[in-house]
């Protein structure tokens, strides 16, 4: 194998798993805080893109732009979503939740399926072909630009957990629900913070996706069995393990593509990921019953 | 006109409401000699993955309706009027049948549809129990016409004519420009469909003088290129091909640009992802891309009347439309020449059809086994942001640019 194909194929995997992992992100902080699977996450993905697409087609606001508007409508979706659905379901029993994550996931895909249709859309804009040339490797812009922002966004949600007083309340919430509202913490408002944030990570994450793939009723699917697979392996409820799960992965599927061609790249996924699971069953980052 | 569903009320759109003039004008007039609707069911996914093109069809088949209304109905039988009998089959196969039956008892005099091929095969297969009429619209794969059953028409090309078309097409398009392709790179979706039209045209490639460098599969998705164009790049192909669907399409055409790869054309058979809106919502990736795909005569000057009407109810042109709007034509066609909607009479006239009054680069309807055999697909070219026909000559609409430019 030539190697600057290797070299290229490297980067490209970091590259994806950057953005692999602020889809991740959002999955394990739900999970973490709320202790939810929440299968909805790839329909409200679609959703983010699918706002930043509009905003982009009638707004004309670059994605790249537009990400704190989408980050904030999404947040907000998340908070009602939390207060409306997810919230007073999650008071019964747990297959309550999954049947309402997974409820929440048809109606959102055939809500978009009913206003868009089931076609694909995509954007060109004035950095799609742009590239950074790095010795022989010709590197997408947008994508170095995902990567860097998923990494910005990562960093200042892990400070936002460990240096606010919000931070360490949903920390708090996380670990001993009970034991929070003996010090004046109200669980329920943590719970939907947490929900929020998770889901404005996915608006975020939207924004970053659009300018280099398309936007389809369906393009959760795409991405939700991998951020799946990052949460699981990094350490359900880890950020870190969600950073270093998504970055593997990535760089693993980019290989496993390269030696194995792209039809059995995905098996190099499944192998790193039974292999990490029997080394350590808690995942990268899990903690160690 | 009915919608055969249980999926209750559609969703208010401009496409509605273009359907709802469809009905209108379907609507039998109160009191008055007027003879009995003719009804015809209308099935196609409408919702699930398929629900584009399913919809796509629907539109083209319920203008047909409208426009056939307006003109005074099926003359041959008093004005009778035509009834659609709509239905969703959901992209699932049970379901299309499931909808034969229901619009059978309902009185259906004819069926067509199905856009998708597995929905065309068991919907077909259930209207053979009541020997009811039935035309394809869109539903490319053989067996659908070479099963034996003598309720099938289809007017369009199937999928062994489009590829057998594809290479001659190719052939004369590189030969007129001197030749510079000399060989290819081909990739494929993995599934049967991408795999064996991958091997079909590598084989094929040989007998033009055009070396197969590599087939490369990839899964349905795959999430990104790079990987398949750093090897293509690799290659150094002149030609790449593509068979893929929609999405990958899309995604595959883009990193081809993005990281330079020098060639001197691409061309796909039935691309997924080909049609107008990927010409304007990716215009740097699309000009000068080509495709072998079903397209109407560009130089007929109903087409362009046509399109229009199209694109003035805020909907896309595509093959689709026109292949749901021709299949109702076609059925009304042999209605007229039987003077009669009796199951018998109509695929009586169906079968000695020389239905002629399109705009697709055919020439008149001949059916052998319920297959037109005078169809064909064409060469097709984005050129600044439009789609031309640029193969066969007798209809090509521009000269193809080939090799394209560089840069």
């Amino acid at each position: 194998m030539n190697a600057e194909i290797l070299i290229a194929a490297l980067v490209n995997g970091v590259l994806t798993g950057g953005v692999y992992a602020l889809v991740a992100l959002g999955l394990t902080l739900i999970y973490g805080v709320l202790h939810i699977v929440n299968f909805a996450h790839g329909s409200l993905l679609m959703v983010g893109m699918f706002a930043a697409y509009m905003m982009a087609t009638r707004l004309g606001i670059d994605p790249y732009l537009g990400l704190p508007l989408v980050a904030a409508f999404m947040g907000g979706l998340g908070w009602l979503l939390y207060r409306f659905v997810i919230g007073p379901v999650s008071r019964g029993e747990d297959r309550a939740i999954l049947l309402a994550t997974l409820g929440l996931a048809v109606v959102l895909d055939n809500l978009a399926l009913v206003l868009f249709t089931g076609d694909t859309r995509q954007l060109e804009t004035n950095l799609t072909f742009t590239m950074a040339e790095v010795g022989p490797l010709l590197l997408s812009v947008p994508r170095l630009i995902s990567f860097s922002v998923s990494l910005a966004l990562a960093g200042l949600l892990w400070a936002f957990m460990a240096l606010t007083d919000t931070g360490r309340a949903i920390r708090a919430v996380a670990k001993e629900p009970e034991g929070a509202k003996l010090m004046g913490i109200r669980p329920e408002r943590i719970f939907a913070l947490a929900y929020a944030i998770g889901i404005a990570c996915l608006g975020a994450a939207a924004c970053l996706l659009l300018p280099s793939f398309y936007v389809s009723p369906y393009v959760g699917n795409v991405f939700v069995l991998v951020a799946f697979t990052i949460v699981v392996l990094g350490g359900m409820g880890s950020f870190p393990g969600a950073m270093v799960g998504g970055l593997l992965i990535g760089v693993t599927e980019s290989i496993g593509g390269l030696y194995l061609g792209e039809s059995l790249g995905p098996i190099g996924i499944s192998a790193v990921f039974i292999a990490v699971l029997l080394l350590r069953p808690t995942g990268l980052f899990g903690a160690v019953r | 006109m009915s919608e055969t569903t249980s999926r209750g009320l559609g969703r208010l759109t401009r496409r509605s409401a273009l359907v709802a003039g469809a009905a209108t004008l379907a609507m039998p007039r109160i009191g008055g000699a007027q003879p009995a609707a003719v009804k015809i069911g209308v099935i196609h996914p409408v919702t699930g993955a398929l629900a584009f093109s399913g919809s796509q069809c629907r539109l083209g088949a319920t203008m047909a309706i409208a426009d056939i209304n307006a003109a005074g109905g099926i003359k041959a039988m008093g004005g009778a009027k035509l009834e659609a009998l709509l239905g969703d089959a959901q992209g699932r196969a049970e379901i299309a049948a499931s909808l034969v039956d229901q619009m059978a008892e309902a009185g259906a005099s004819g069926f067509t549809g199905c856009f998708a091929s597995p929905l065309g095969l068991a919907a077909t297969t259930a209207a053979a129990k009541y020997n009811i009429p039935f035309a394809i619209d869109s539903g490319i794969v053989d067996a659908i016409t070479t099963r034996g059953l003598k309720n099938v028409f289809r007017l369009f090309p199937n999928l062994s004519m489009t590829i057998g078309g594809a290479m001659p097409a190719l052939d004369a398009i590189n030969k007129k420009a001197g030749s510079p392709a000399k060989t290819a790179v081909v990739v494929h979706e993995d599934g049967e469909f991408g795999t064996n039209t991958a091997k079909q045209q590598a084989a094929a490639l040989a007998g033009i003088g055009i070396q197969a460098l590599e087939l490369l599969p990839h899964a349905t998705p795959t999430r990104d290129f790079t990987n398949i164009v750093l090897k293509i790049k690799a290659l150094k192909p002149d030609l790449v091909m593509i068979t893929n669907y929609q999405n990958e399409y899309a995604l595959l055409s883009r990193t081809l640009v993005q990281q330079r790869v020098d060639l001197v054309g691409t061309y796909s058979i039935l691309g997924g992802g080909f049609n107008l809106k990927f010409a304007k919502e990716a215009p740097t990736v699309a000009e000068n891309m080509m495709d072998f795909n079903h397209w109407y005569s560009v130089k007929d000057p109903r087409s362009a009347a046509f399109r229009k009407r199209v694109e003035d109810s805020n909907n896309i042109i595509t093959f689709e439309v026109i292949f749901g709007y021709f299949a109702i034509k076609l059925l009304a066609d042999a209605w007229e020449r039987a003077g009669s909607a009796g199951k018998e009479p109509t695929i009586e006239a169906l079968n000695t059809s020389t239905f002629s009054d399109h705009f697709m680069p055919y020439g008149p309807t001949k059916f052998v086994n319920g297959q037109n055999t005078g169809s064909q697909a064409v060469a097709l070219q984005i050129q600044k942001g439009d789609m031309e026909v640029v193969w066969p000559d007798a209809f090509a609409s521009k000269s193809p640019v080939f090799p394209r430019p560089k840069g």
